[in-house]
């Protein structure tokens, strides 16, 4: 697993240059400012087809805003999204979701009144206009993440955890290519999250490319190819979870002054 | 085509109108800034207003203005009952609930009004009513002028409570952070019944000073509902100058296009201006909230 | 079997209905019976905007009116035939339903924004056709009474109420169906959370569009049928806010967003206010300040209305809102 380039020469690459097909997503020079607040500065990253990705960075780093952005919720200030090769800066969210990027929410808006069942048929809808169809494609969806047994209940019932999974099977049910998953171990105790990895692994492998905001260090390094850093709006370093975390630089941003000690002394690794 | 002076004329008592009309968006925008929500019984309550003057009037033959002190004390407390007991615990703190619930209130407002008092339109006369001052060429009803400067002053008594007041504090601390003013140890509770009871204050002295000029009936709340509601999304949702800059305007172009389009098509003019506030606008012309 | 399970209660509630042409003879509970179910067809209407959509309006009495209004036109002034009116008018409720909704989504409103632009456009639309001569003005219009079917009118109560029940049938049918369709689900996700529903790829501006528009053609076929019953029509009977409360009234009290709710709602609504109109002699209005009332009850307590009393224990309302929020984003 090599590194991907972190140079700030990204930013002068021709607009019209061709992705090569192992790039999924691209995000170029993306900058996001709400009135005079800077949430993302001149950020770039690339999402490689068939990888899971991570996002991580401190909170109030931006990464959601660039989830948002690239998911079609927020148009940016200044940059370009290619999805697939193709321009999809400011294409609107409904129509991002047909191209096969789907989106999951940090905080979680499952459909609060209908049953899990309806909840996932909405997104399952997409690709399948009959209900018989649908249903049935919920229905397999649910099993995938472990909500096979709580169809008809009601959303509303389910436990966090329960309702992080239904977050992932709307989406999945949307039938992606790629899926955006925003910190859906957030929340979670660590018997919890040590369920959910395989089911995050077992979606790679059945060809969905993921590109994942994480604070759960022990699933990222778990889960990752690779991952990008993102400290007050930038990227500040990118590669493999294992270079990631002994970079210096991330050290600083990311876990604090005085973090890189301890770090050595593999602390962390069973946060 | 009309003469300046009739021109000048319609313009100079819309402004006395719209001063009016402008004490009661000022109830309305009140409740809005703080509370965040639409009070769709605001022309019901007007209409209530209205009626126990009338009857106050006519049983004891109290003068209208002479009631202002004794039913802006009546209709704060009405307003701090409906919100506290009706208004609070029916809507579960739904958007859409509270708009349903005032809206079942001024149904229930107005047909109690009906089968009370019956459908008739009602007038006060008092031995004033119809004295006017010259000013210059104008004829200026004396009972729009108190209206008008009664409803300043009343928003300068408002304005002054809010801004002074540890209550006035209090509610501006709930419109702003609602959160933070319950952490601060404020009852929230009890500053929106305050807000809502303020709101209604509002309304009572609007009923007195209308009734020596305007005629009252039981839907004459809905009239009114609409033209205060097109003044507060004028003047932005919330915005006290919005409102009274928004009534002023409002009541110009009442009697403007009721003058050009004649008084069944004049009201278009609001509606109109009210749709396309909502469409183009939604802020206001003052709105201040981003 | 199972594709026609969902269909049960409303063939259930069907055939009760279309007993009812057979059975009730007297003129009183005839005309109780159709002036209830025209109320109930506008209902559904509503329900289907403001039930299924969470799109609350606060004018659908200008779909009515637009419906009424087009087919009585349509009849006296064009001189064409009543059925063809019929579908005038129900395709300009429609239109008017599109355009309304083209504004006001595409300004983003929503919420209280959404209910006070449907009522400000129904109040135009009340002071125009009062004001214009095409209306007829302030005075109405009076159909001329012209029995026949071929008119859409009919010499006794029972098989106008006998159409208005297959017409009611008809719009449960399509009702219950759309529920069970990808548009159905798409606009009721979107009425749960609208950021959540774009991101599963539904377009919220075309469905919305799609759900006032339908819910425009409802409520207009209802004005229609009320033109051909009563035979007279003028701006505050059409246009006026009560149709528009009542409407939603109707669909609150019975059940929101559920397919039988605006037809039990405006049965037991019309039987309460006879009800109380019998008890309280002839206040005026006092029947309309029970129903008051029983909107803000309705609110209060009965969140899954009417029909929910009678289905097993409803999911929990969805989580309260700790702030209170604008009609805007």
């Amino acid at each position: 697993m090599s590194t991907t380039q972190m140079s700030p020469a990204t930013g002068t690459l021709p607009p019209d240059e061709m992705l090569p097909p192992a790039e999924i997503l691209k995000v170029e020079n993306v900058t996001m400012r709400f009135g005079g607040l800077t949430a993302v500065n001149d950020a770039s990253l690339t999402v490689k087809k068939g990888s899971i990705t991570g996002l991580i960075g401190p909170n109030g780093a931006g990464k959601t805003t660039l989830f948002s952005i690239a998911s079609g919720f927020l148009a940016p200030t200044r940059g370009r999204i290619a999805f697939e090769g193709g321009d999809i800066t400011g294409v609107a969210p409904h129509r991002l979701a047909e191209r096969g990027l789907g989106r999951t929410f940090q905080i979680v808006k499952p459909f609060a009144g209908l049953s899990v069942l309806e909840n996932i048929v909405v997104g399952a809808f997409l690709r399948h206009p009959r209900r018989a169809d649908a249903e049935a494609v919920a229905a397999r969806v649910a099993a995938r993440v472990g909500l096979g047994d709580r169809l008809d209940d009601p959303a509303a019932s389910l436990t966090v955890s329960g309702r992080k999974r239904l977050e992932v099977a709307k989406a999945l049910a949307t039938g992606p290519k790629l899926l955006l998953l925003d910190e859906v171990l957030a929340g979670l105790n660590p018997s919890e999250v040590r369920d959910i990895i395989p089911v995050i692994r077992e979606l790679r492998d059945t060809g969905i490319t993921i590109l994942m905001i994480e604070h759960v260090m022990q699933a990222v390094v778990s889960l990752c190819d690779e991952v990008f850093v993102l400290a007050q709006g930038a990227i500040i370093a990118g590669g493999t979870p294992q270079q990631v975390v002994s970079d210096p630089k991330v050290i600083e941003a990311y876990l604090g002054k005085g973090a890189a000690a301890r770090l050595n002394r593999g602390e962390t690794a069973d946060a | 085509m009309y003469s300046p002076d009739i021109i000048i004329e319609a313009l100079l008592n819309g402004l006395l109108t719209g001063a009016i009309y402008a004490l009661v968006a000022l109830g309305l925008t009140l409740v809005y800034g703080v509370l965040h929500i639409i009070n769709f019984a605001h022309g019901a309550l007007l209409a209530a207003a209205m009626f126990a003057v009338l009857l106050i009037n006519q049983l004891f033959g109290v003068d209208p203005y002479v009631q202002i002190p004794f039913l802006t004390v009546i209709f704060f407390a009405v307003g701090y009952g409906l919100q506290r007991l009706i208004i609070g615990p029916a809507s579960h703190g739904r958007d859409e609930n509270i708009l349903l619930v005032t809206l079942g209130l001024s149904i229930v407002i107005e047909n109690l009004l009906l089968a009370g008092f019956g459908s008739d339109t009602r007038s006060l006369n008092t031995d004033y009513s119809f004295n006017v001052y010259e000013v210059g060429p104008y004829l200026l009803s004396q009972v729009r002028v108190f209206g008008a400067a009664g409803a300043l002053v009343t928003a300068a008594l408002l304005w002054l409570f809010l801004s002074r007041s540890d209550t006035g504090k209090a509610i501006r601390a709930v419109a702003r952070e609602k959160i933070g003013a319950s952490l601060q140890g404020i009852d929230v509770a009890h500053v929106y019944a305050v807000t809502f009871g303020l709101g209604c204050a509002c309304l009572a002295v609007a009923a007195c000073l209308l009734l020596p000029t305007f005629y009252v009936n039981p839907k004459i709340g809905s009239a009114f509902v609409l033209v205060a509601f097109t003044i507060v999304v004028l003047g932005g949702m919330g915005s006290i100058v919005g409102a009274m800059l928004g009534g002023l305007i409002i009541g110009v172009v009442e009697s403007m296009s009721g003058l050009f389009l004649g008084e069944s098509l004049g009201q278009i003019g609001i509606f109109v201006i009210f749709i396309l506030t909502l469409l183009l606008r939604p802020t206001g012309l003052f709105g201040a909230k981003a | 079997m199972s594709a026609l399970r969902p269909y049960l209660p409303v063939i259930g509630l069907g055939v009760l209905l279309a007993l009812a042409p057979l059975f009730v003879t007297s003129n009183v509970a005839l005309n109780f019976l159709v002036f209830t179910l025209i109320i109930a067809l506008a209902a559904q209407g509503w329900n289907l905007l403001g039930g299924f959509g969470g799109q609350f309006s606060f004018g659908h009495a200008a779909f009515f009116g637009v419906g009424a209004y087009v087919s009585a036109i349509w009849q006296m002034s064009l001189g064409l035939d009543a059925w063809t009116g019929f579908v005038a008018g129900t395709l300009a409720g429609a239109v008017t339903g599109l355009t309304i909704g083209f504004l006001a989504f595409r300004a983003g409103l929503r919420g209280s924004y959404f209910a006070l632009v449907t009522l400000a456009f129904a109040e135009v639309f009340r002071v125009l056709s009062n004001s214009s001569e095409a209306t007829g003005g302030a005075a109405g219009l009076l159909l001329p009474l012209r029995i026949g079917a071929q008119n859409l009118q009919f010499a006794d109560r029972s098989t106008f109420l006998a159409f208005v029940v297959a017409l009611t049938i008809l719009v449960l049918l399509l009702v219950q169906w759309i529920r069970g369709s990808r548009f159905g689900a798409q606009l009721v996700a979107l009425r749960e959370n609208e950021e959540a529903a774009r991101a599963l790829g539904v377009d919220v501006f075309a469905v919305k569009l799609k759900a006032i528009g339908l819910s425009g053609a409802i409520t207009a076929a209802a004005g229609v049928l009320y033109l051909q019953y009563f035979l007279f029509i003028d701006s505050n009977i059409v246009f006026g806010t009560w149709i528009s409360v009542e409407v939603l009234l109707a669909a609150i009290v019975g059940g929101l967003g559920t397919v039988l709710g605006p037809v039990v709602g405006a049965l037991a609504l019309h039987g309460l206010g006879e009800l109380v109109k019998h008890l309280a002699g002839d206040l005026p209005g006092i029947d309309l300040a029970v129903y008051g009332a029983v909107l803000v009850v309705a609110v209060a307590f009965l969140p899954g209305g009417l029909v929910g009393l009678f289905r097993r224990k409803p999911a929990p309302r969805q989580v309260r809102k700790t702030a209170p929020e604008g009609g805007r984003v």
